[in-house]
């Protein structure tokens, strides 16, 4: 089932893998997605001052805790990025595994504070700082979803030593994702 | 996905006719699909033109082929109308049909470098088209709150009456959004990295620096309304209160959402535009194209500056009236490098072998009716007059004199130019100039009538003036009518069009590999090319703007030509 | 040149037609230059049998002047045009003068309400003038408004004031005019906000004093002047 590449994604002029190249594009144009989220978040934010009274009711230490995960996630993408680079495709999917783990464990964290949160009756339309707490972290938890996936079928090529360019490609979509959480945390839980 | 479909080879291929026009992943074929999906896309925004133009000349008439036009369908049929020709018809034609036909051909190398990528962007886009078409026939019907969908009256069914009509055609838009950042993706990354070996930075094409350049500003632009588009749905669906004041949102913040992108958008689709009539009137003129560097300078200087000129979209909308002034001089800036690249344009004709072939009438058409756009915008990019002139049809006027020339006279440059490449045959010339002829007079008598109207004060979006007494004077009326006529002469002549496309399609003369002796990579291929484009994948040695060069030996000079030949 | 078609009832109706024709003249006389280098060029230079084209590469200093020339020529028509502009907007959007009177407008889905101060020349006092899409105003006098809207967006527009200024629900904007004519002129609505964006029509009657205090009397509700309404609505955000 393997797609025969055209001679054009074989090229490269600029110096830069193609598919590399592109995962840069990706992000951003994704940077300017969330851009548009946190500004108009932050925009609200400073004309809302009693927003604190609501961002108070966010579980801080759970989301600190999936801070830690999702590095740690993003620390075994590296080390994947490192066996892919040694050529040693069963590491690099092991370590792949293990990054989606992580993923999952962020998930799954973030699924018990939301269940807490709507508990108390913080949901999506109760106020609009809480429209901007689903909306920016449901935006992001998509991306990680998403991440997940395609990382999962990255590790099932990578097992048979096939297209390990991908694991680097993928790890540097996750580093975003990454970083993307490290923006939201503050903003969305501790910023008073 | 057989191998077959997307066989490097250069081969006879058997294919179904499936997998063969509709489950391609050939960039060519890909580039048709938008082309064809873009043309039928026009259809629909031609009609809704015609129906609302009617009932604004013979307010309550019947209108043949619809009836009686209510207020709830002309704010439908206006919004479907703008929303149309901008996102399926300007942007899939000039932007997705031409990038993905051209790039390949012109940087010279077989494919896309992401083809199913590719074939992915246009199914999405497929769909957003379906979606869209399908928001005419719903309950309540098509959203009718204006292309520029302004909340509150977006956001609540309450306001538009069109409950499922907006959220659907939010949808289609967000759709349509993603399919073009695939495709840019697919366009900047193929130009960057997969050119022919030689092809230097400066040995690009205008066309195709200009379409990755538009992709650039899409893909910067974009973003914000998407994530606005996601906030409004919320608004309209789950009831969250975004734009909503009295819940802690704002109203206006949806505009510079919106504005952010929508005037940078202007830049993404005049960009390619500018970049055909680039091609066409240096092969017509058979000049080299006058300071290349300059027009590659002028178009990134218009990108950067489109993304800090939104808000005089805003001058009467309640922002800071301090932040007006500093959008005027930045708007009126913007017409420095787009006045420059119209310079250079009419430059490149000076001592040209000038040939007024049917593309060639479209190119300088367009350069002609552009500027009567471009000093137009003079007057609203200005706060002060556009107090007067905001929201006028003035205004529309205007827009239409910079998107008709984009949309249409860029498309029929590029269209009557290509068609060789595209089809092996050659459009017929007569009939050709036939349709140039009807279709610019025409237009000129639609949008003249309307500048005039505008500045006497005929207000936008309005479906029955008799309401307004100052708007009836003696005249006005009569404008109006020779608009909806001559938009219906207009409208006739593209019959011209579609049946000389066919039929040349068809029964037209057999095209040669390089019927106009141009430079550029896509002539070195056959006409149509194969698949895999190149017989053998060309090498570039010079500029694409080499004709009449003192060393070569005819007066053009293909860039893939070895310089020991000449 | 706005003026051959539409009065100029406002004083500064007559500052934006400047600033239109200005802008005209300006624009104008580059447009036809270039459109006439651009025909000239196009009749000058068409193909003739056995004649090359020239070469010209458009990098050398000459030939650069092609484009440096138009560049700062736009230029300087640009910061032109920009003082100008500025100068009008200042006036119209960015000083307040002070007021004779204050009038309220409330822009609901289809109508407008205007509210007027009566004899007592407040607002939110018991003597209010409520009318619906007729506004009142006195020729020669400064007024003062107040934008509001109930529900979507709207724009208060009156051609011959050359005046328009959104309205937006939750905010209340502030701006001014001073008629200089009396007549009846048309109001409009000039930001779509649904169906019934096409009727949304009103007109402002600009009546001279002894009329304009007539009309006052006669539609002055019958209260104490001093007294503060309690159960006056007064529009706003809903």
């Amino acid at each position: 089932m393997a797609f025969p590449r055209p001679i054009a994604t074989t090229r490269s002029a600029t110096g830069i893998p193609t598919g590399r190249l592109a995962v840069w594009w990706v992000i951003a144009s994704e940077i300017v997605i969330f851009g548009g989220v946190l500004g108009s978040y932050i925009m609200h934010r400073l004309g809302h001052p009693d927003w604190h009274y609501q961002s108070a009711h966010t579980n801080t230490a759970a989301g600190a805790f999936n801070t830690l995960v999702l590095l740690t996630s993003s620390l075994f993408a590296v080390l994947a990025h490192q066996a892919a680079q040694q050529k040693d495709g069963k590491k690099a999917a092991r370590f792949l595994v293990f990054t989606v783990l992580g993923g999952l464990t962020f998930l799954i964290v973030k699924g018990f504070e939301w269940a807490s949160e709507i508990q108390h009756g913080y949901t999506l339309t109760s106020n609009t700082f809480w429209s901007f707490y689903y909306t920016a972290a449901g935006l992001h938890g998509f991306h990680v979803l998403a991440g997940m996936v395609i990382m999962l079928f990255v590790a099932a090529d990578a097992r048979h030593n096939r297209e390990l360019q991908r694991v680097e490609n993928i790890g540097i979509y996750w580093h975003f994702v990454d970083v993307v959480w490290i923006f939201l945390f503050p903003l969305l839980y501790i910023a008073k | 996905m057989s191998s077959a479909t997307a066989d490097a080879g250069h081969g006879h291929h058997d294919q179904g006719f499936i997998k063969k026009y509709l489950w391609s992943t050939d960039h060519k074929v890909i580039g048709f699909q938008y082309l064809f999906t873009g043309m039928f896309m026009a259809l629909i925004g031609g009609f809704t033109v015609y129906v609302f133009r009617m009932q604004l000349a013979f307010p309550g008439m019947s209108v043949p082929g619809f009836g009686r036009v209510t207020a709830h369908d002309y704010n439908s049929l206006v919004t479907t109308h703008g929303s149309v020709m901008i996102f399926w018809v300007a942007m899939p034609v000039l932007i997705a049909a031409l990038g993905n036909y051209l790039i390949p051909l012109m940087i010279g190398c077989d494919d896309m470098v992401f083809p199913r990528i590719n074939r992915l962007s246009y199914q999405l886009f497929l769909v957003s088209s379906l979606v869209l078409i399908t928001s005419f026939f719903v309950d309540g019907g098509a959203f009718g709150g204006a292309w520029t969908a302004y909340p509150p009256l977006s956001a609540k069914a309450a306001y538009n009456l069109t409950p499922h009509g907006a959220p659907l055609w939010l949808v289609a838009v967000a759709l349509e959004f993603v399919a073009f950042l695939l495709g840019g993706i697919n366009f900047i990354t193929t130009v960057m990295n997969s050119r022919a070996p030689g092809m230097k930075m400066f040995d690009v094409p205008i066309v195709v620096w200009m379409i990755v350049i538009a992709s650039i500003v899409f893909m910067a632009s974009v973003g914000p309304l998407v994530a606005g588009a996601v906030m409004l749905l919320f608004d309209q669906t789950v009831g969250t209160g975004f734009f909503d004041p009295s819940r802690g949102g704002d109203p206006v913040l949806w505009q510079h959402l919106f504005w952010f992108f929508g005037h940078p958008e202007v830049y993404v689709v005049l960009l390619p535009a500018m970049g055909i009539v680039a091609e066409i009137i240096t092969v017509f003129s058979r000049k080299k194209l006058f300071a290349y560097k300059t027009v590659l300078y002028t178009a990134i200087g218009t990108g950067v500056l489109s993304f800090f000129v939104w808000a005089h979209h805003q001058f009467v909308a309640g922002i800071d009236p301090r932040m007006a002034n500093i959008f005027s001089v930045t708007t009126l800036l913007i017409s420095i490098p787009v006045a420059e690249m119209v310079f250079v344009y009419i430059a490149t004709l000076y001592g040209g072998s000038i040939r007024l072939t049917t593309p060639m009438l479209w190119a300088l058409a367009f350069i002609g009716e552009f500027l009567i756009g471009g000093v137009t915008g003079i007057f609203l990019g200005a706060s002060g007059s556009d107090i007067y002139f905001h929201d006028t049809y003035f205004v529309v006027a205007h827009f239409h004199y910079t998107f008709f020339p984009i949309a249409f006279i860029g498309s029929f440059a590029a269209i009557t130019y290509w068609f060789p490449k595209m089809f092996g045959k050659m459009l017929n010339e007569t009939w050709g100039k036939v349709h140039f002829w009807g279709t610019i007079i025409a237009f000129n008598f639609i949008f003249i009538p309307l500048f005039l109207t505008g500045a006497r004060g005929d207000h936008r979006r309005i479906y029955d003036y008799t309401h307004f007494p100052d708007l009836m004077k003696a005249g006005m009326q009569e404008m109006r009518v020779l608009a909806t006529l001559a938009l219906v002469v207009l409208l006739a002549f593209q019959v011209v069009f579609l049946v000389n496309f066919f039929y040349s399609l068809v029964k037209g003369k057999k095209a040669e590999q390089n019927p106009w002796k141009a430079n550029t990579l896509e002539w070195v291929a056959a006409s149509p090319p194969p698949h895999g484009n190149f017989p053998e994948l060309p090498t570039v040695y010079r500029g694409p703007y080499e004709y009449s060069h003192p060393e070569a030996k005819d007066d053009y000079w293909p860039q893939n030509q070895p310089p020991q030949t000449a | 040149m706005i003026s051959h078609y539409l009065e100029q009832a406002s004083t500064f109706a007559r500052d934006i037609d400047n600033l239109i024709l200005l802008i005209t003249l300006t624009v104008g006389f580059w447009f036809l230059l270039a459109q006439f280098l651009f025909f000239g060029f196009i009749l000058k230079f068409r193909a003739q049998d056995g004649k090359k084209a020239q070469y010209i590469s458009g990098e050398n200093k000459w030939e650069k002047r092609w484009v440096s020339l138009p560049h700062y020529a736009t230029l300087f028509f640009d910061v032109l045009i920009i003082i100008a502009a500025i100068r009008v907007w200042q006036d119209v959007k960015m000083t307040l003068p002070q007021a004779d009177s204050t009038v309220r407008v409330i822009a609901q889905q289809w109508a407008w309400t205007f509210v007027h101060p009566g004899p007592d020349n407040k607002l939110d006092t018991a003597d209010d003038i409520r009318t619906v899409d007729e506004l009142h105003v006195e020729v020669n006098k400064t007024y003062h408004f107040e934008l509001q809207s109930r529900d979507v967006l709207h724009s208060f527009s009156v051609p011959v004031f050359r005046l328009k200024q959104d309205v937006i629900p939750g905010r209340t904007i502030k701006g001014w005019f001073k008629p200089t004519m009396t007549g009846g002129f048309d109001v409009q609505c000039t930001e779509i906000c649904g169906i019934g964006h096409g009727i949304m029509a009103a007109r402002v009657l600009i009546e001279n004093a002894a009329d304009h205090a007539a009309w006052v009397k006669a539609n002055a509700p019958q209260v104490a002047a001093a007294t503060p309404a309690d159960n006056v609505p007064t529009g706003g955000s809903r």
